[in-house]
């Protein structure tokens, strides 16, 4: 479990963080959702050691993060770069060592990488001869080559194409399958929605909701159900105990003032005829988050 | 990638500072550039070697046609050639088989030389003898070894400097302009960076200059000129040791002023004053190395101690005692300004953008 416990910092007078804290769980996707300058990519250089807090802790399953902790980690920075005249493969492998692996294991670690990203007959090449979707691949390739036990990705999709965000996504999930804490931020909503299983929301450099996506979605739920029946579904308007958004036809999208309510209003559609469609509506990620840092 | 390994040996500063180290001197390996401007070094050097040896070896020693009754002095560099008379020797001189011919003469040499139209000065040399000399103060003669060993030992140390400075500080640019820094950071400390980046171009800025030594040395002394080499021996240890410091000191400043700047079009920017710092000491050897006083000085400053105090250890003015103090001060700058470099370092190296200022980069 990877903790961040109220690290603040200020660049002179202005506050970039203020009391962050939320955790990164081992085996699960956390997506980490901000807009541009919320502190998404400060508070992950802080937890890299790249930037040093004013204040707060990052611990490691319960140890604080130093050197040999740090080298743990496979970090994607928002800035891409590598070397670009060093070849792929060395350049992996000069990485992969300096996080400490021993040149056999650097070697190994960069063969079978190259292999599952489809870049082993580019391992020659200078990164600057790459076509840029490889060379997004080559960065993905240079925070896993050592592979960490945790990992930290600032905007891993974007500038990729959808093919590209799939195999990435698939590299990630799996390495969450295998128990890996990841924590990746992305300003792409609908990815984020599809990958994540926590939730980590920043604006203005507070944690505005944390927690797993499904009880954010629970608790930021309405009564809203939409209803779909066969006949004209003008009727629901002079159901007591709800309000009618919209209707048009046999569709009808309204909300409950309890859930009672609504479950009157579904028997008497039952009442009236066959009911193709009776459901509670969960808000969006982007709903959520619009609610959030309002 | 499923099998579970033993990664992350602990950290270890040394084995990253010589990882950092390596990657410098292999990439540097590799480059066309340096390739080319280090054997272009080799081939001057060389070249005007085998030139000189060339050139003196080619000046055989003068024909001369000794006329009967004349005595060679002994040692005479001259190749003679016996004749009867005196008119046979000028046929010879006309048809240009001789340089010169030697008859007998009532003077007090017993001979004279006949040339054909112009003085035979080579023949003349050759036959000159020359009264010894002793000197009561040895040291006052070497004016102009003197001269070429300062300017040797600056320019040497001059070139280097620039050559490896300039690349030390476009190494730290590259890593900042390809944003691959972040990923260096977030790896190692940055003081770890720093110092391999240092240690990587020390050891090309030596490994070069030795290169060049051994072929100078080598080829000196199979063309047999090596007495060139002799009286440079402990000055040069001195000017080796002082190197060193010299150059890691100014190889901490270009690092440090190099990430100031986010492109490499405006490392000139930053990195200007110390270029000034390696230019002046250069300067001031070549115009003033033949003023006490201002050798002095410089071979206490520390940008110029390495000229300066292996010149007068040459030259055999400085007590024994004078090295090792000049040392203790350019070692002492050197952790100094090491130390402020790598604030300057740390602090500028994740500012992109604009040029960051000094006072920014030293308050961090």
């Amino acid at each position: 479990m990877l903790e961040i416990r109220d690290v603040s910092k200020s660049y002179g007078t202005r506050r970039v963080l203020d009391d962050v804290s939320f955790d990164v769980a081992p085996g699960r996707m956390t997506g980490f959702v901000g807009g541009n300058g919320a502190g998404k990519t400060t508070t992950m250089r802080i937890v890299l050691g790249v930037l040093e807090p004013d204040a707060g802790t990052v611990t490691l399953d319960g140890a604080p993060l130093g050197p040999t902790g740090r080298r743990r980690f496979g970090y994607m920075p928002e800035e891409r770069g590598l070397y670009p005249k060093m070849k792929l493969a060395e350049q992996l492998v000069y990485l992969a060592r300096l996080h400490g692996l021993t040149p056999a294991d650097a070697k190994r670690n960069t063969d079978e990488l190259l292999a599952r990203l489809s870049l082993a007959e580019r391992a020659g090449d200078a990164i600057e001869k790459l076509s840029l979707g490889n060379q997004q691949r080559a960065q993905i390739a240079a925070a896993l080559v050592h592979d960490p036990e945790v990992l930290m990705l600032d905007e891993p999709f974007s500038g990729l194409d959808p093919m590209a965000v799939d195999v990435v996504a698939e590299v990630l999930s799996e390495r969450a399958r295998r128990g890996l804490p990841v924590l990746f931020s992305s300003h792409q909503l609908d990815i984020v929605e599809r990958l994540c299983d926590d939730l980590v929301i920043i604006a203005g450099g507070t944690i505005r909701a944390a927690g797993s996506r499904d009880a954010l979605r629970e608790q930021h739920a309405t009564l809203r159900y939409q209803l779909q029946t066969d006949g004209d579904a003008g009727w629901v308007r002079e159901q007591p105990g709800v309000a009618v958004i919209e209707a048009d036809g046999g569709y009808a999208l309204f909300d409950a003032e309890t859930p009672e309510a609504a479950q009157r209003v579904l028997e008497a559609a039952v009442a009236r005829g066959a009911v193709s469609d009776f459901a509670r509506q969960h808000p969006s990620l982007s709903q959520i988050f619009k609610e959030v840092v309002r | 990638m499923s099998t579970v390994r033993e990664t992350a040996r602990p950290y270890s500063a040394g084995r990253s500072v010589w990882l950092v180290a390596m990657r410098e001197v292999i990439v540097r390996l590799r480059s066309v550039a340096f390739l080319v401007s280090t054997g272009l070094m080799l081939v001057l050097i060389l070249g005007s070697i085998v030139v000189s040896a060339v050139v003196s070896a080619n000046a055989a020693d003068p024909k001369v046609a000794v006329v009967q009754g004349v005595t060679l002095p002994a040692g005479a560099s001259v190749d003679p050639q016996d004749v009867a008379t005196r008119a046979d020797a000028e046929k010879l001189l006309k048809a240009g088989d001789v340089d010169a011919a030697l008859i007998p003469d009532s003077g007090p040499l017993g001979f004279a030389v006949l040339g054909d139209d112009s003085i035979p000065t080579g023949v003349v040399q050759a036959l000159s003898v020359s009264p010894k000399v002793e000197l009561l103060d040895p040291s006052g003669a070497a004016g102009f070894i003197g001269y070429i060993v300062a300017i040797g030992f600056g320019l040497v140390f001059f070139l280097s400097a620039m050559t490896f400075g300039s690349t030390i500080a476009q190494s730290v640019v590259e890593e900042k302009q390809t944003r691959i820094v972040e990923i260096l950071l977030a790896t190692i400390p940055t003081r770890v960076l720093l110092a391999g980046k240092i240690l990587g171009t020390t050891i090309l800025a030596l490994g070069q200059v030795a290169l060049l030594l051994a072929i100078a040395i080598v080829s000196l002394s199979v063309t047999g000129q090596s007495e060139l080499l002799l009286g440079l021996g402990m000055p040069f240890v001195w000017f080796a040791i002082f190197f060193v410091f010299g150059f890691i000191l100014l190889a901490a400043l270009f690092a440090a002023t190099g990430a100031m700047v986010s492109r490499q079009e405006d490392i000139g920017s930053t990195t200007t004053p110390v270029t000034m710092l390696v230019m002046l000491p250069y300067f001031a050897t070549v115009f003033f190395n033949d003023n006490p006083v201002v050798v002095t000085v410089m071979s206490y400053v520390p940008f110029s101690a390495p000229i300066g105090m292996p010149l007068r250890l040459f030259l055999g003015d400085a007590q024994w005692w004078e090295p090792l103090l000049s040392l203790a001060i350019l070692v002492a700058t050197c952790f100094a300004v090491i130390a402020l470099g790598a604030r300057i370092y740390e602090n500028s190296l994740l500012r992109l953008g604009q040029r960051v200022k000094l006072a920014e980069a030293l308050r961090g």
